[in-house]
């Protein structure tokens, strides 16, 4: 079995134990849920004000919830020593965080999937044009989420105070690919495409993905065995 | 020695800042527009250069510690990150004070203030995980981990906040385009001079206690096992 083949193995597995109990999902998509009601209450906003922060609203929701599921990452190994086990397995450490990357990304697209109608219904936001080229920002932004995530949940698998610090590790780094995110999905809302002015930030998300799912590959090793 | 190469930096440091703002607060003449509140420069300016050299020691001295785990490696990390902070802090208290003296606002969004903000947010998470780690070698591994993670970052936030949506009202930079006037020059690289040689200081005296620290811990094993 070469490290692709686990990579996908592990995936499997986590993807199957969690959409038999749906214990993450569930959480996710609620917590994203209970957020879009909470930002509700706390804007009144006319309709192009509205607009002007879709953007910004959806990722800030979509943000939160990635933290919950990418929390779940290593630390579903840790009961009965079963990260333990994973890393004396040959499967090389790079493929048991790509197995666990992926499924994070399966997880967080799917909680995704769950509030963005939910998201176009409450703040009467229509997402349908550009379907294309938001499905493109979104996945390009959760890929990212989950890779730094996923590597942070490996660094704080045995730090105290785990999911308070996942979070304080986790959105600082993520701040440039929230911030392009943010943007694109704003002008995408508003009618507008991906060329021109919004091809920077694409650029932006694009190069954030390529340098941490890198840097987390490469890096993956020390932390898993130190 | 170690310790009388400190005091010796220590006062040299001192006596250069002494003989600097001695210069600033007497000798310079009141900017033609900004008034004596330009002063600040000396500080602000000198502090965001030198917070940047230490995030970079920083980052080099986590990659030898991951190749070589020598524990010394380890210690340079957390005291440049350390130091490095207070920089930033110190950049980003001066820079508000004069920006509500110029602009009338405490904080303005500005790219500069808004990257040096970022910066500081990266590291405060590093120095907020490190204490949670209880073992020395996963926490100086895991630290280093971060230390990469949060360098890599800089130059996307920087990427980021460029993004044509941000508001730019930072004044330009003084050193490339040459308009820092001639009598300017030498006391704003004294300045320059005098906050390293400080920072050297603090970062050799935090070396000496991270020192001391692990032959305290070491003790502490020793008598444990008997």
């Amino acid at each position: 079995m070469n490290g692709l083949q686990a990579a996908w193995a592990i995936a499997r597995k986590d993807l199957r134990t969690e959409l038999r109990t749906k214990e993450s999902i569930n959480a996710a998509a609620s917590f994203a849920l209970v957020i879009l009601v909470l930002f509700s209450f706390a804007f009144d906003l006319g309709r192009e004000e509205l607009y002007a922060i879709s953007g910004g609203l959806l990722w800030l929701v979509y943000s939160f919830a990635g933290a919950l599921i990418v929390n779940r990452g290593f630390a579903r190994e840790v009961p009965n020593d079963c990260l333990d086990v994973l890393l004396a397995s040959p499967a090389p450490a790079w493929a048991l965080f790509l197995g666990k990357a992926v499924s994070a990304f399966f997880l967080l697209v799917i909680v995704e999937a769950i509030s963005l109608p939910v998201f176009g219904l409450f703040y009467n936001i229509r997402w349908t044009q550009n379907l294309g080229s938001l499905v493109l920002v979104i996945l390009l932004a959760t890929w990212g989420i989950t890779v730094v995530g996923t590597a942070f949940s490996a660094v704080t698998v045995n730090v105290r105070l785990r999911e308070l610090m996942l979070p304080v590790l986790l959105y600082p780094v993520l701040i440039p690919l929230l911030i392009g995110a943010m943007g694109t999905t704003t002008a995408l809302f508003g009618g507008e495409t991906l060329a021109g002015e919004n091809a920077s930030p694409l650029r932006l998300l694009i190069g954030f993905d390529a340098i941490y799912t890198a840097l987390a590959v490469y890096l993956i090793e020390f932390v898993l065995i130190v | 020695m170690r310790e009388k190469a400190t005091y010796v930096l220590g006062l040299l440091a001192a006596l250069v800042m002494i003989f600097n703002l001695h210069t600033v607060f007497t000798q310079l003449p009141d900017e033609a527009m900004q008034g004596a509140v330009y002063r600040i420069i000396f500080i602000h300016v000198p502090a965001a250069i030198n917070a940047d050299i230490f995030f970079t020691c920083a980052l080099v001295s986590a990659i030898l510690f991951l190749a070589t785990k020598n524990f010394l490696w380890d210690s340079v990390t957390v005291s440049c990150v350390e130091v490095g902070a207070m920089l930033t802090l110190l950049n980003l208290v001066t820079g508000s004070i004069w920006g509500r003296n110029q602009w009338g606002v405490w904080w303005a969004w500005d790219l500069r203030m808004t990257g040096q903000l970022m910066c500081f947010l990266l590291y405060m998470g590093y120095l907020l995980v490190r204490p949670a780690i209880s073992e020395p070698t996963q926490r100086a591994t895991m630290s280093s981990i971060i230390s990469i993670f949060a360098y890599a970052d800089i130059p996307l936030v920087l990427m980021a906040i460029r993004l044509p949506n941000v508001r730019t009202q930072h004044p330009g930079p003084v050193l490339e385009t040459g308009t820092l006037a001639p009598e300017f020059r030498a006391p704003f690289a004294i300045g320059i001079l005098a906050m390293f040689l400080i920072s050297s200081a603090l970062v050799l005296v935090r070396l000496h206690q991270e020192s001391a620290q692990r032959e305290i811990d070491s003790l502490r094993r020793e008598l444990h096992a008997r």
